[in-house]
């Protein structure tokens, strides 16, 4: 019995390397390494036109936290954060809210406040940059009808960040949004009965007992917001290319920049290990968030 | 109460207009002839329905190649994540194997990394591979990842073991457990991978901007990228070439809009 038992174990160990085995090798090379390389180029003064490396320490890091470009960059993406989420969240959990409510062209909303969030960022940059184009373009058009002369929305260093989270505040809203729908089906219909009832309106409804008990999921996706925001990159590739005068440089452009414009990896290798710190660390605050509510 | 319901409405539609409309300044800018956008009095309606623009993404570049390039490896990375992914997910689940919990420990810190992170050392790879301006390079990365893994084997321990015990009892091999009785259950969890791995490949736009130098090699979202950078836009044909581009997408949703959904609320944790 007992040497039976052994040999299934060993059958099962063998099964189960071999299953396992298409997906580690990936990950071993894909992932595991270049993590670690990607560390360990980050001390050297490499470039990816050449084979040749010198050893340089934290030198990579002490340049990268003095660089102007680098600290604007930096700005820029807390900017942008900042100007995506609190929006974004709050505008999605209105709709989110609105559309909890029972109504008729249900699915017709869900499905247009959805449709942004499945279709391409570069598509959809392209899209916004011809609407937000200064003389032609859609949002200086419908203003001239009410008398206003729109700004150059792109090049203008004022307008373009705002731009840009603009674009971004109406792609994500989806995403938030079916967040919010799921988490409103979990709060009980008595609640909101027995508030109903007390003569509450329905603001102080929305403050004092809807958001109180979706604390999960804004929570949610409050980290998930911030974490993508962290990472933006296409609409920035597509429609300011960084500009105007680093206007919209953010960390994720820097880094695209530096390693495969200029081919210095060994200082963008720097960059991505900063960026990845605090995504970690985001990440690791966004689970301890999810164990607490489930 | 009716009021009420009234105003929602109101503000719903209001805001759904507003979400749309670049959708319809889209296609609305796609049938005007070229010259027609630069008009000095916006018009949202073409004077005139043409298809020139379509006509010239299709003729100017190649941008059907674009397309079929990015339904390729679309196809590809998203039947190979299913492949591993299923096969990987079973044996965190379901099998007893030495260093099963740090391996899985190991994929599970793995989804915090930021692909931007390990970017530049996956380049340096493929470049090193000779898989520069290949199908292959364009892929192989993406062929298996821990969130497939991990999604998989959540769903997988999710179901009941008994009907799996049964069919060993009988004599089946894992395998074949899996093949003839895990698999056809896990349909809703297979579709949801499935759909939302190809949505992220379709969109991918960094790795193949950095690793496709060769114009016929491209995929459609660098080929539509490259066409902004065009001094002299060419608006109708930008749009008609972002319609096609969006399309398959909007009406694949339109189609499945659930799946979709939960798709995107089941995968929300990857982000």
């Amino acid at each position: 019995m007992r040497v039976k038992w052994n040999r299934l174990g060993n059958e099962q160990t063998k099964t189960a390397i071999l299953a396992l085995l298409p997906s580690l090798i990936i990950f071993c090379v894909f992932t595991v390494y270049p993590i670690f390389y990607s560390l360990y180029l980050s001390f050297f003064n490499a470039s990816l036109l050449s084979p040749k490396r010198t050893f340089v320490g934290f030198a990579n890091y002490a340049n990268l936290l003095q660089n102007p470009t680098f600290q604007r960059a930096v700005t820029n993406t807390v900017y942008y954060t900042l100007g995506v989420v609190p929006i974004g969240v709050a505008l999605s959990l209105l709709v989110a809210v609105l559309l909890n409510s029972n109504l008729r062209l249900q699915s017709f909303f869900r499905a247009a406040f959805f449709a942004p969030v499945i279709t391409s960022m570069v598509a959809v940059s392209i899209v916004w940059t011809w609407m937000l184009e200064p003389n032609y373009g859609l949002i200086n058009g419908l203003l001239a009808r009410i008398g206003i002369s729109g700004p150059g929305w792109l090049t203008d260093p004022a307008w373009a960040m705002p731009s840009v989270i603009l674009l971004s505040i109406w792609k994500n809203l989806g995403f938030n949004m079916v967040i919010f729908l799921a988490g409103l089906q979990n709060i009980p219909k008595e609640v909101m009965e027995s508030a109903d009832l007390d003569g509450v309106n329905p603001w102080q409804r929305l403050v004092h007992v809807t958001v109180p008990m979706m604390r999960g999921p804004i929570g949610f996706a409050v980290i998930v917001s911030v974490i993508k925001s962290m990472q933006v990159f296409g609409q920035i590739y597509v429609m300011t290319g960084g500009g105007p005068a680093n206007a919209t440089m953010v960390i994720v452009y820097y880094l695209y920049q530096q390693a495969f414009e200029f081919y210095r990896s060994g200082y963008a290798s720097a960059v991505a290990w900063v960026l990845f710190a605090a995504i970690f660390v985001l990440t690791l605050l966004q689970n301890r968030l999810l164990k607490d509510e489930i | 109460m009716q009021v009420k319901r009234l105003i929602i409405y109101l503000v719903l539609f209001c805001l759904a207009i507003l979400m749309l409309m670049p959708f319809a300044w889209m296609v609305l800018s796609s049938l005007k002839e070229e010259d027609e956008v630069f008009t000095y009095e916006m018009t949202w309606l073409p004077s005139k329905i043409t298809f020139s623009g379509y006509y010239r993404a299709l003729t100017e570049q190649p941008f059907l190649r674009y397309g079929l390039n990015s339904l390729f490896v679309a196809g590809i990375i998203t039947c190979a994540q299913l492949i591993t992914g299923v096969l990987a997910g079973y044996a965190f689940a379901r099998l007893q194997f030495p260093g099963r919990n740090v391996i899985f420990l190991g994929y599970l810190v793995a989804m915090m990394i930021p692909s931007q992170a390990t970017i530049i050392p996956a380049y340096i790879l493929i470049r090193k591979m000779g898989l520069i301006d290949t199908y292959a390079g364009l892929t192989l990365p993406f062929l298996a990842g821990p969130f497939a893994a991990f999604m998989m084997r959540q769903f997988f321990l999710s179901m009941p073991v008994s009907l799996e015990e049964a069919a060993i009892i009988d004599g089946c091999s894992r395998m074949q457990v899996l093949s003839r009785i895990v698999l056809p259950l896990s349909k809703p969890a297979l579709a949801s991978l499935g759909l939302f791995t190809f949505m992220g490949a379709w969109n991918d736009f960094m790795w193949p901007l950095i690793i496709i130098n060769r114009d016929i090699m491209r995929t459609l979202q660098v080929g539509l990228s490259l066409m902004r950078a065009d001094l002299y836009p060419d608006w109708p044909m930008m749009m008609a070439a972002s319609v096609m581009a969006t399309a398959p997408i909007i009406v694949a949703f339109l189609l499945a809009q659930k799946q979709f959904i939960q798709s995107m609320i089941f995968t929300g944790v990857k982000y």
